[in-house]
Protein backbone atom coordinates (compact mmCIF):
# COMPACT_ATOMS: atom_id res chain seq x y z
CA UNK A 1 0.00 0.00 0.00
CA UNK A 2 1.36 3.50 -0.82
CA UNK A 3 0.50 6.48 0.58
CA UNK A 4 -0.13 9.61 -1.98
CA UNK A 5 -0.90 13.04 -2.24
CA UNK A 6 -3.19 13.59 -5.32
CA UNK A 7 -1.75 17.01 -7.11
CA UNK A 8 -4.24 16.54 -9.70
CA UNK A 9 -6.54 19.87 -8.05
CA UNK A 10 -5.96 22.01 -4.74
CA UNK A 11 -7.82 19.58 -3.09
CA UNK A 12 -4.90 17.15 -2.28
CA UNK A 13 -7.11 13.88 -1.48
CA UNK A 14 -4.97 11.32 0.74
CA UNK A 15 -5.04 8.47 -1.81
CA UNK A 16 -4.19 5.31 -0.81
CA UNK A 17 -2.70 3.02 -3.51
CA UNK A 18 -2.59 -0.83 -3.25
CA UNK A 19 0.13 -2.64 -5.62
CA UNK A 20 -1.60 -5.88 -4.83
CA UNK A 21 -5.18 -5.01 -6.26
CA UNK A 22 -3.98 -3.90 -9.27
CA UNK A 23 -2.89 -0.64 -8.33
CA UNK A 24 -6.76 0.18 -6.61
CA UNK A 25 -7.11 3.94 -5.29
CA UNK A 26 -9.15 4.96 -2.03
CA UNK A 27 -8.84 7.86 -0.61
CA UNK A 28 -9.82 9.91 -3.60
CA UNK A 29 -12.96 12.34 -4.16
CA UNK A 30 -13.19 12.28 -7.82
CA UNK A 31 -12.05 9.81 -10.99
CA UNK A 32 -9.33 11.72 -12.23
CA UNK A 33 -7.44 11.02 -8.33
CA UNK A 34 -7.88 7.45 -9.06
CA UNK A 35 -6.24 8.02 -12.52
CA UNK A 36 -3.51 10.05 -10.70
CA UNK A 37 -2.84 7.57 -8.39
CA UNK A 38 -2.57 4.58 -10.44
CA UNK A 39 -0.37 6.65 -12.87
CA UNK A 40 1.94 7.95 -10.26
CA UNK A 41 2.63 4.06 -9.64
CA UNK A 42 3.00 2.70 -13.28
CA UNK A 43 4.56 5.45 -15.05
CA UNK A 44 4.10 9.51 -13.02
CA UNK A 45 3.36 11.97 -15.78
CA UNK A 46 3.17 15.66 -15.14
CA UNK A 47 2.48 19.12 -17.33
CA UNK A 48 5.49 20.86 -18.17
CA UNK A 49 5.41 24.94 -18.34
CA UNK A 50 7.73 27.21 -19.11
CA UNK A 51 9.15 29.91 -21.57
CA UNK A 52 10.56 30.39 -25.41
CA UNK A 53 12.33 33.37 -26.84
CA UNK A 54 9.81 35.37 -28.84
CA UNK A 55 11.05 38.26 -31.72
CA UNK A 56 8.75 41.09 -32.32
CA UNK A 57 6.70 41.15 -29.02
CA UNK A 58 6.19 43.46 -26.50
CA UNK A 59 7.71 41.08 -24.36
CA UNK A 60 11.03 38.90 -24.56
CA UNK A 61 9.03 35.25 -23.66
CA UNK A 62 6.43 33.71 -24.35
CA UNK A 63 5.13 30.97 -21.72
CA UNK A 64 4.24 27.57 -23.24
CA UNK A 65 3.03 24.32 -21.69
CA UNK A 66 2.78 20.72 -22.93
CA UNK A 67 -0.95 20.00 -23.96
CA UNK A 68 -1.02 16.64 -22.16
CA UNK A 69 0.88 15.49 -19.50
CA UNK A 70 4.18 14.39 -20.46
CA UNK A 71 6.78 11.14 -18.76
CA UNK A 72 7.99 12.71 -15.92
CA UNK A 73 11.80 11.14 -16.78
CA UNK A 74 10.94 13.50 -20.10
CA UNK A 75 11.00 16.93 -18.02
CA UNK A 76 14.16 18.09 -18.19
CA UNK A 77 14.65 16.52 -22.13
CA UNK A 78 11.73 18.91 -22.67
CA UNK A 79 13.32 22.01 -21.19
CA UNK A 80 16.22 21.53 -23.44
CA UNK A 81 14.17 21.45 -26.42
CA UNK A 82 12.73 24.87 -24.60
CA UNK A 83 15.43 26.57 -24.49
CA UNK A 84 16.69 25.96 -28.15
CA UNK A 85 13.33 26.98 -29.85
CA UNK A 86 12.93 30.57 -31.20
CA UNK A 87 9.40 31.51 -32.45
CA UNK A 88 8.59 35.11 -34.47
CA UNK A 89 5.35 36.83 -33.56
CA UNK A 90 2.22 36.44 -33.95
CA UNK A 91 1.99 33.53 -31.88
CA UNK A 92 -1.96 33.11 -30.97
CA UNK A 93 -3.22 31.40 -27.66
CA UNK A 94 -3.21 27.24 -28.09
CA UNK A 95 -0.40 27.59 -31.57
CA UNK A 96 1.27 24.41 -31.64
CA UNK A 97 5.10 25.07 -31.44
CA UNK A 98 6.55 21.73 -31.15
CA UNK A 99 4.90 18.78 -32.31
CA UNK A 100 4.80 14.72 -30.70
CA UNK A 101 7.55 16.04 -28.33
CA UNK A 102 9.89 12.82 -28.22
CA UNK A 103 7.13 10.03 -29.74
CA UNK A 104 5.09 10.86 -26.82
CA UNK A 105 1.86 12.61 -28.76
CA UNK A 106 2.44 15.39 -26.42
CA UNK A 107 2.31 18.68 -28.08
CA UNK A 108 4.16 22.15 -27.08
CA UNK A 109 1.42 24.87 -27.74
CA UNK A 110 1.84 28.82 -26.58
CA UNK A 111 -0.37 30.05 -23.51
CA UNK A 112 -0.66 33.88 -24.72
CA UNK A 113 -1.41 35.39 -28.00
CA UNK A 114 1.43 37.97 -28.55
CA UNK B 1 -14.79 62.06 -17.35
CA UNK B 2 -17.86 60.93 -15.62
CA UNK B 3 -18.36 56.83 -15.07
CA UNK B 4 -21.20 54.74 -13.80
CA UNK B 5 -18.18 51.96 -12.08
CA UNK B 6 -14.50 52.67 -12.39
CA UNK B 7 -12.66 49.63 -11.32
CA UNK B 8 -8.97 49.57 -9.65
CA UNK B 9 -7.18 47.08 -10.83
CA UNK B 10 -7.31 45.22 -14.33
CA UNK B 11 -5.86 41.95 -12.80
CA UNK B 12 -8.39 38.56 -11.82
CA UNK B 13 -10.50 40.42 -9.68
CA UNK B 14 -11.05 43.65 -11.88
CA UNK B 15 -11.28 41.70 -15.22
CA UNK B 16 -14.36 39.50 -13.60
CA UNK B 17 -15.47 42.63 -12.05
CA UNK B 18 -16.06 44.40 -15.23
CA UNK B 19 -17.28 41.04 -16.78
CA UNK B 20 -20.18 40.59 -13.74
CA UNK B 21 -21.42 44.08 -14.10
CA UNK B 22 -21.22 44.20 -17.89
CA UNK B 23 -23.52 41.40 -17.66
CA UNK B 24 -25.32 43.07 -15.08
CA UNK B 25 -26.72 45.72 -17.84
CA UNK B 26 -23.55 48.22 -16.35
CA UNK B 27 -22.59 50.17 -19.98
CA UNK B 28 -20.08 52.87 -18.67
CA UNK B 29 -17.02 50.87 -17.17
CA UNK B 30 -13.79 52.00 -17.22
CA UNK B 31 -10.67 49.57 -15.78
CA UNK B 32 -7.76 51.50 -14.83
CA UNK B 33 -4.84 49.36 -14.69
CA UNK B 34 -0.88 50.71 -13.79
CA UNK B 35 0.68 47.87 -15.73
CA UNK B 36 1.42 48.08 -19.48
CA UNK B 37 -0.99 45.27 -20.27
CA UNK B 38 -4.59 43.59 -18.37
CA UNK B 39 -4.03 40.14 -16.55
CA UNK B 40 -1.91 41.38 -13.90
CA UNK B 41 0.01 38.55 -11.75
CA UNK B 42 -1.50 35.99 -13.58
CA UNK B 43 0.74 36.89 -16.69
CA UNK B 44 3.92 35.96 -14.81
CA UNK B 45 2.26 33.00 -13.53
CA UNK B 46 2.71 30.61 -15.83
CA UNK B 47 2.28 27.45 -14.01
CA UNK B 48 -0.69 25.65 -14.42
CA UNK B 49 -3.34 24.41 -12.06
CA UNK B 50 -5.54 27.54 -12.59
CA UNK B 51 -9.47 27.38 -13.85
CA UNK B 52 -10.57 24.26 -12.18
CA UNK B 53 -13.58 25.25 -10.32
CA UNK B 54 -13.94 28.03 -13.14
CA UNK B 55 -13.60 26.38 -16.27
CA UNK B 56 -13.50 23.34 -15.17
CA UNK B 57 -10.17 22.32 -17.06
CA UNK B 58 -6.56 23.16 -16.14
CA UNK B 59 -5.08 26.54 -17.39
CA UNK B 60 -2.03 28.38 -17.14
CA UNK B 61 -2.01 31.85 -15.55
CA UNK B 62 -1.70 33.90 -18.91
CA UNK B 63 -4.40 31.33 -20.34
CA UNK B 64 -6.58 31.72 -17.39
CA UNK B 65 -6.07 36.12 -17.68
CA UNK B 66 -6.44 35.50 -21.62
CA UNK B 67 -9.92 34.14 -21.72
CA UNK B 68 -11.16 37.10 -19.47
CA UNK B 69 -9.37 39.50 -21.72
CA UNK B 70 -11.15 37.88 -24.72
CA UNK B 71 -14.19 38.12 -22.92
CA UNK B 72 -13.98 41.72 -22.27
CA UNK B 73 -12.88 42.60 -25.88
CA UNK B 74 -16.82 41.64 -26.79
CA UNK B 75 -17.85 44.98 -24.00
CA UNK B 76 -17.02 48.38 -24.21
CA UNK B 77 -15.60 48.34 -21.11
CA UNK B 78 -13.01 51.01 -21.27
CA UNK B 79 -9.21 50.42 -20.31
CA UNK B 80 -6.62 52.52 -19.61
CA UNK B 81 -3.48 50.96 -18.99
CA UNK B 82 0.02 52.42 -17.90
CA UNK B 83 -2.35 54.52 -15.46
CA UNK B 84 -1.97 54.44 -11.80
CA UNK B 85 -4.35 55.73 -9.10
CA UNK B 86 -3.47 58.06 -6.98
CA UNK B 87 -6.01 58.85 -4.56
CA UNK B 88 -9.54 57.84 -3.95
CA UNK B 89 -12.07 60.29 -2.30
CA UNK B 90 -15.06 59.76 -0.47
CA UNK B 91 -17.42 61.20 -3.11
CA UNK B 92 -15.64 58.33 -5.31
CA UNK B 93 -13.31 60.31 -7.35
CA UNK B 94 -10.32 58.26 -8.83
CA UNK B 95 -7.68 60.53 -9.53
CA UNK B 96 -5.41 59.01 -11.81
CA UNK B 97 -2.07 59.86 -13.76
CA UNK B 98 -0.82 58.59 -16.77
CA UNK B 99 1.90 59.20 -19.67
CA UNK B 100 -1.18 59.68 -22.38
CA UNK B 101 -3.21 61.57 -20.58
CA UNK B 102 -1.86 63.26 -17.49
CA UNK B 103 -3.42 63.96 -14.29
CA UNK B 104 -7.11 63.14 -14.76
CA UNK B 105 -10.48 62.69 -12.34
CA UNK B 106 -12.65 59.82 -12.63
CA UNK B 107 -16.10 60.56 -11.58
CA UNK B 108 -17.41 57.28 -10.65
CA UNK B 109 -21.44 56.23 -9.71
CA UNK B 110 -19.28 52.98 -7.74
CA UNK B 111 -16.03 51.93 -7.49
CA UNK B 112 -14.70 48.63 -7.20
CA UNK B 113 -11.55 47.92 -5.39
CA UNK B 114 -9.34 45.37 -7.24
CA UNK B 115 -5.60 46.30 -6.46
CA UNK B 116 -4.66 42.97 -5.45
CA UNK B 117 -1.73 41.88 -2.65
CA UNK B 118 1.74 42.52 -2.33
CA UNK B 119 4.97 40.14 -0.64
CA UNK B 120 6.65 40.71 2.25
CA UNK B 121 10.25 41.85 1.85
CA UNK B 122 13.45 41.60 3.58
CA UNK B 123 13.10 44.84 5.80
CA UNK B 124 9.88 43.10 6.65
CA UNK B 125 10.99 39.98 8.26
CA UNK B 126 14.17 41.93 9.34
CA UNK B 127 16.63 39.20 8.36
CA UNK B 128 20.09 39.58 9.85
CA UNK B 129 23.37 40.29 7.99
CA UNK B 130 24.82 42.21 5.19
CA UNK B 131 22.87 43.52 2.38
CA UNK B 132 24.29 42.18 -1.06
CA UNK B 133 22.52 41.59 -3.97
CA UNK B 134 20.49 38.36 -4.75
CA UNK B 135 18.33 38.26 -2.74
CA UNK B 136 14.57 38.50 -4.28
CA UNK B 137 10.75 38.51 -3.31
CA UNK B 138 9.81 35.01 -5.08
CA UNK B 139 7.23 37.11 -7.34
CA UNK B 140 9.97 39.80 -8.44
CA UNK B 141 12.18 36.46 -9.74
CA UNK B 142 9.28 35.67 -11.25
CA UNK B 143 8.54 38.31 -13.22
CA UNK B 144 11.99 38.97 -13.88
CA UNK B 145 12.27 35.05 -15.17
CA UNK B 146 8.87 34.90 -16.78
CA UNK B 147 8.56 37.83 -18.39
CA UNK B 148 11.73 39.45 -18.93
CA UNK B 149 13.90 36.54 -19.21
CA UNK B 150 16.50 37.09 -16.82
CA UNK B 151 17.83 34.03 -14.47
CA UNK B 152 18.35 35.48 -11.22
CA UNK B 153 21.02 33.26 -9.89
CA UNK B 154 22.43 29.59 -9.91
CA UNK B 155 22.54 28.06 -6.10
CA UNK B 156 19.47 29.14 -4.20
CA UNK B 157 17.61 28.71 -0.76
CA UNK B 158 14.40 29.64 -0.32
CA UNK B 159 12.81 31.33 2.43
CA UNK B 160 9.03 30.42 3.41
CA UNK B 161 7.17 27.94 1.93
CA UNK B 162 4.37 29.87 0.65
CA UNK B 163 2.99 28.85 -3.00
CA UNK B 164 4.84 31.48 -4.71
CA UNK B 165 8.18 30.28 -3.45
CA UNK B 166 7.34 26.47 -4.18
CA UNK B 167 6.46 27.12 -7.73
CA UNK B 168 9.82 28.88 -8.31
CA UNK B 169 11.89 26.28 -6.56
CA UNK B 170 10.65 24.27 -9.37
CA UNK B 171 11.17 26.57 -12.02
CA UNK B 172 14.42 27.59 -11.03
CA UNK B 173 15.51 24.01 -11.28
CA UNK B 174 13.68 23.57 -14.50
CA UNK B 175 15.77 26.65 -15.95
CA UNK B 176 19.21 25.02 -14.24
CA UNK B 177 19.58 26.58 -11.10
CA UNK B 178 20.32 24.29 -8.17
CA UNK B 179 17.72 24.95 -4.66
CA UNK B 180 19.10 23.77 -1.79
CA UNK B 181 16.48 24.34 0.59
CA UNK B 182 13.19 25.69 1.43
CA UNK B 183 13.04 26.80 4.77
CA UNK B 184 10.18 27.47 6.40
CA UNK B 185 9.47 28.62 10.05
CA UNK B 186 6.45 27.20 11.11
CA UNK B 187 6.27 23.26 11.44
CA UNK B 188 3.73 23.38 8.59
CA UNK B 189 4.08 24.61 5.03
CA UNK B 190 2.32 27.65 4.20
CA UNK B 191 1.30 26.77 0.87
CA UNK B 192 -1.04 24.00 -0.98
CA UNK B 193 0.22 20.32 -0.27
CA UNK B 194 -0.12 19.59 -4.07
CA UNK B 195 2.78 22.21 -4.47
CA UNK B 196 4.95 20.46 -1.86
CA UNK B 197 4.47 17.21 -3.83
CA UNK B 198 4.87 18.64 -7.32
CA UNK B 199 7.37 20.90 -6.72
CA UNK B 200 10.05 20.04 -3.85
CA UNK B 201 9.39 16.52 -4.17
CA UNK B 202 9.57 15.76 -7.23
CA UNK B 203 12.73 17.31 -7.86
CA UNK B 204 14.44 15.94 -4.32
CA UNK B 205 14.24 19.44 -2.69
CA UNK B 206 14.50 19.28 1.14
CA UNK B 207 11.97 21.34 3.02
CA UNK B 208 12.93 22.43 6.47
CA UNK B 209 9.77 22.85 8.73
CA UNK B 210 10.58 25.01 11.92
CA UNK B 211 13.47 26.31 10.49
CA UNK B 212 14.16 30.21 9.47
CA UNK B 213 17.68 32.03 8.10
CA UNK B 214 19.54 33.68 10.67
CA UNK B 215 21.82 35.20 8.67
CA UNK B 216 22.84 36.05 5.20
CA UNK B 217 25.92 36.35 3.84
CA UNK B 218 28.36 37.82 0.95
CA UNK B 219 29.86 41.28 -0.18
CA UNK B 220 29.03 41.97 -3.59
CA UNK B 221 26.72 39.34 -3.95
CA UNK B 222 25.06 36.15 -1.29
CA UNK B 223 27.75 34.03 -0.60
CA UNK B 224 26.32 32.13 2.25
CA UNK B 225 22.95 31.94 4.17
CA UNK B 226 22.95 30.50 7.69
CA UNK B 227 19.91 28.51 8.92
CA UNK B 228 19.10 27.33 12.52
CA UNK B 229 15.95 25.18 13.91
CA UNK B 230 13.46 27.36 16.10
CA UNK B 231 11.28 26.66 18.94
CA UNK B 232 7.89 26.76 20.02
CA UNK B 233 8.50 30.56 20.51
CA UNK B 234 10.15 30.87 16.58
CA UNK B 235 13.47 31.79 18.09
CA UNK B 236 16.46 30.19 16.43
CA UNK B 237 17.68 27.46 18.70
CA UNK B 238 21.49 27.97 19.49
CA UNK B 239 23.84 25.03 18.66
CA UNK B 240 21.17 23.89 14.98
CA UNK B 241 22.94 26.09 12.96
CA UNK B 242 24.13 24.52 9.25
CA UNK B 243 25.20 26.74 6.19
CA UNK B 244 24.53 26.62 2.87
CA UNK B 245 26.64 28.34 0.09
CA UNK B 246 24.65 29.97 -2.41
CA UNK B 247 24.13 33.21 -4.69
CA UNK B 248 20.34 33.68 -4.34
CA UNK B 249 17.88 34.17 -1.57
CA UNK B 250 13.96 33.68 -2.49
CA UNK B 251 11.29 34.62 0.19
CA UNK B 252 8.19 33.55 0.16
CA UNK B 253 7.06 35.02 3.39
CA UNK B 254 3.58 36.02 2.82
CA UNK B 255 1.17 39.02 0.98
CA UNK B 256 -0.34 42.09 2.54
CA UNK B 257 -3.34 43.21 0.59
CA UNK B 258 -2.48 46.70 -1.15
CA UNK B 259 -4.54 49.02 0.96
CA UNK B 260 -3.14 52.53 0.83
CA UNK B 261 -6.03 54.01 -1.23
CA UNK B 262 -8.25 52.41 0.34
CA UNK B 263 -7.05 53.63 4.02
CA UNK B 264 -6.76 57.41 2.00
CA UNK B 265 -10.53 57.18 1.32
CA UNK B 266 -11.24 56.39 5.03
CA UNK B 267 -12.63 53.21 4.45
CA UNK B 268 -12.83 50.83 7.89
CA UNK B 269 -10.29 47.90 8.08
CA UNK B 270 -10.12 44.58 9.26
CA UNK B 271 -6.37 44.38 10.77
CA UNK B 272 -7.07 40.71 10.94
CA UNK B 273 -7.28 40.34 6.90
CA UNK B 274 -5.71 43.81 5.95
CA UNK B 275 -8.19 44.28 3.91
CA UNK B 276 -11.50 46.40 4.14
CA UNK B 277 -14.41 45.53 6.36
CA UNK B 278 -17.04 44.16 3.56
CA UNK B 279 -20.74 42.90 3.86
CA UNK B 280 -22.42 40.38 2.19
CA UNK B 281 -22.13 42.15 -1.32
CA UNK B 282 -18.68 43.13 -0.93
CA UNK B 283 -19.52 46.57 0.01
CA UNK B 284 -16.59 48.26 2.20
CA UNK B 285 -17.92 51.11 4.71
CA UNK B 286 -18.14 53.41 1.96
CA UNK B 287 -21.55 52.99 0.31
CA UNK B 288 -20.99 52.38 -3.28
CA UNK B 289 -17.61 51.40 -3.26
CA UNK B 290 -16.58 47.47 -3.21
CA UNK B 291 -13.61 45.22 -2.92
CA UNK B 292 -13.10 41.73 -4.16
CA UNK B 293 -9.77 39.67 -4.43
CA UNK B 294 -6.58 40.14 -2.51
CA UNK B 295 -6.99 43.51 -1.94
CA UNK B 296 -9.79 41.91 0.64
CA UNK B 297 -8.10 38.95 2.31
CA UNK B 298 -5.09 36.53 0.40
CA UNK B 299 -6.34 33.83 -1.47
CA UNK B 300 -5.43 30.60 -2.79
CA UNK B 301 -7.59 29.94 -5.68
CA UNK B 302 -7.89 32.71 -8.77
CA UNK B 303 -10.98 30.77 -9.09
CA UNK B 304 -12.53 32.17 -5.83
CA UNK B 305 -11.04 35.82 -6.87
CA UNK B 306 -13.31 35.66 -9.82
CA UNK B 307 -16.46 34.65 -7.87
CA UNK B 308 -16.09 37.12 -5.40
CA UNK B 309 -15.18 39.95 -8.07
CA UNK B 310 -18.47 38.91 -9.91
CA UNK B 311 -19.90 39.18 -7.23
CA UNK B 312 -18.79 42.82 -6.38
CA UNK B 313 -18.98 43.81 -9.89
CA UNK B 314 -22.92 42.77 -10.20
CA UNK B 315 -23.32 44.68 -7.15
CA UNK B 316 -21.91 47.88 -8.17
CA UNK B 317 -23.85 47.12 -11.26
CA UNK B 318 -27.02 47.27 -9.94
CA UNK B 319 -26.34 50.12 -7.38
CA UNK B 320 -30.58 49.62 -6.60
CA UNK B 321 -29.04 46.68 -5.09
CA UNK B 322 -27.23 48.26 -2.80
CA UNK B 323 -29.18 48.05 0.51
CA UNK B 324 -29.72 51.10 2.19
CA UNK B 325 -27.87 51.39 5.75
CA UNK B 326 -30.88 51.09 7.47
CA UNK B 327 -32.01 47.80 8.49
CA UNK B 328 -30.44 45.16 10.70
CA UNK B 329 -26.73 44.05 10.57
CA UNK B 330 -25.78 40.55 11.30
CA UNK B 331 -21.89 40.84 12.52
CA UNK B 332 -19.45 37.91 11.98
CA UNK B 333 -17.14 36.66 14.79
CA UNK B 334 -14.05 34.40 14.29
CA UNK B 335 -13.64 32.22 18.05
CA UNK B 336 -11.08 29.48 18.47
CA UNK B 337 -8.70 28.34 15.49
CA UNK B 338 -10.35 30.38 13.07
CA UNK B 339 -8.39 33.74 11.75
CA UNK B 340 -11.05 36.17 10.18
CA UNK B 341 -14.00 35.87 8.43
CA UNK B 342 -15.20 37.92 4.59
CA UNK B 343 -17.93 38.97 4.55
CA UNK B 344 -17.50 40.37 8.46
CA UNK B 345 -21.00 42.01 8.14
CA UNK B 346 -24.35 40.81 6.63
CA UNK B 347 -27.34 43.11 5.34
CA UNK B 348 -29.95 40.88 6.85
CA UNK B 349 -32.81 42.76 4.72
CA UNK B 350 -30.44 41.45 1.78
CA UNK B 351 -31.60 39.65 -1.31
CA UNK B 352 -29.65 36.18 -0.70
CA UNK B 353 -30.73 32.82 0.30
CA UNK B 354 -27.27 31.60 1.19
CA UNK B 355 -24.21 32.88 2.60
CA UNK B 356 -20.83 32.22 1.56
CA UNK B 357 -18.11 33.15 4.61
CA UNK B 358 -14.44 32.46 3.68
CA UNK B 359 -11.82 32.17 6.47
CA UNK B 360 -8.57 30.46 7.41
CA UNK B 361 -7.75 28.58 10.24
CA UNK B 362 -4.80 29.58 12.54
CA UNK B 363 -3.42 25.56 13.22
CA UNK B 364 -3.03 22.13 10.84
CA UNK B 365 -5.93 20.23 12.54
CA UNK B 366 -7.17 16.70 11.40
CA UNK B 367 -10.94 15.44 11.54
CA UNK B 368 -12.67 18.85 12.84
CA UNK B 369 -16.18 20.06 13.22
CA UNK B 370 -16.96 24.27 11.83
CA UNK B 371 -19.23 25.79 14.08
CA UNK B 372 -21.70 28.26 13.59
CA UNK B 373 -23.31 29.80 17.18
CA UNK B 374 -25.06 32.84 17.76
CA UNK B 375 -23.95 35.08 20.84
CA UNK B 376 -26.17 32.87 23.33
CA UNK B 377 -24.24 29.67 22.28
CA UNK B 378 -27.14 28.57 19.97
CA UNK B 379 -25.97 26.06 16.81
CA UNK B 380 -26.91 27.95 13.42
CA UNK B 381 -24.68 25.28 11.40
CA UNK B 382 -22.27 22.66 11.71
CA UNK B 383 -20.02 21.82 8.33
CA UNK B 384 -17.46 18.53 9.24
CA UNK B 385 -13.83 18.67 7.51
CA UNK B 386 -11.64 15.87 7.06
CA UNK B 387 -8.83 18.10 8.07
CA UNK B 388 -7.57 21.72 7.92
CA UNK B 389 -4.69 23.58 7.20
CA UNK B 390 -4.03 27.49 7.35
CA UNK B 391 -2.30 27.40 3.75
CA UNK B 392 -5.97 26.35 2.30
CA UNK B 393 -9.21 28.61 2.88
CA UNK B 394 -11.98 27.31 4.07
CA UNK B 395 -15.57 28.18 2.41
CA UNK B 396 -19.05 27.63 4.38
CA UNK B 397 -22.44 27.95 2.87
CA UNK B 398 -25.34 29.20 5.51
CA UNK B 399 -28.55 29.32 4.34
CA UNK B 400 -30.68 33.16 5.53
CA UNK B 401 -33.06 30.77 7.19
CA UNK B 402 -30.18 29.59 9.50
CA UNK B 403 -29.11 33.12 10.05
CA UNK B 404 -31.87 34.74 10.55
CA UNK B 405 -32.55 32.38 13.94
CA UNK B 406 -29.43 34.28 15.17
CA UNK B 407 -29.38 36.23 18.16
CA UNK B 408 -26.84 38.95 18.38
CA UNK B 409 -23.36 38.22 15.92
CA UNK B 410 -22.92 34.69 14.85
CA UNK B 411 -19.25 33.47 15.73
CA UNK B 412 -17.80 31.12 13.46
CA UNK B 413 -15.34 28.35 14.99
CA UNK B 414 -13.10 25.55 14.29
CA UNK B 415 -13.03 22.33 17.10
CA UNK B 416 -11.14 18.94 16.61
CA UNK B 417 -12.80 15.74 17.03
CA UNK B 418 -12.23 13.74 19.87
CA UNK B 419 -10.69 11.13 18.56
CA UNK B 420 -11.70 7.73 20.60
CA UNK B 421 -10.07 4.33 18.96
CA UNK B 422 -7.65 6.04 16.35
CA UNK B 423 -4.34 5.70 17.06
Amino acid sequence: MKHLICITCPKGCHLQVDENKDYAVTGNNCPRGAEYGRNELLHPVRVLTSTVRITGAAIPRLPVKTDKPLPKERMFDCMELINGLLVQSPVQVGQVLAEDLFGTGVNLVACKTL
Amino acid sequence: MKYDLVIIGGGPAGLSAANAAWEDGCRSICIVERDRELGGILNQCIHNGFGLHYFKEELTGPEYAGRFIEMLKSTDVEVRIDTMVLEITEQKEVHVISAANGYEVLEAGAVVLAMGCRERTRGAIAIPGTRPAGVFTAGTAQRYLNIEGYMVGKKVVILGSGDIGLIMARRMTLEGAEVLACVEVMPYSGGLTRNIVQCLNDFNIPLYLSHTITDIRGKDRVEQVEVAEVGPDRRPIPGTEMTFDCDTVLLSVGLIPENELSRSAGITMDPRTNGPVVYENMETSIPGVFACGNVLHVHDLVDFVTAEAAKAGKAAASLAGTVSEEGPVLELKNGPVVGYTVPQQVHMHADFKVLEVFFRVRAVLGACHIYVRDEEGNQIATFSRERVAPGEMETIKIPKVLLAKAKGAVTVSVEEDQEESKE
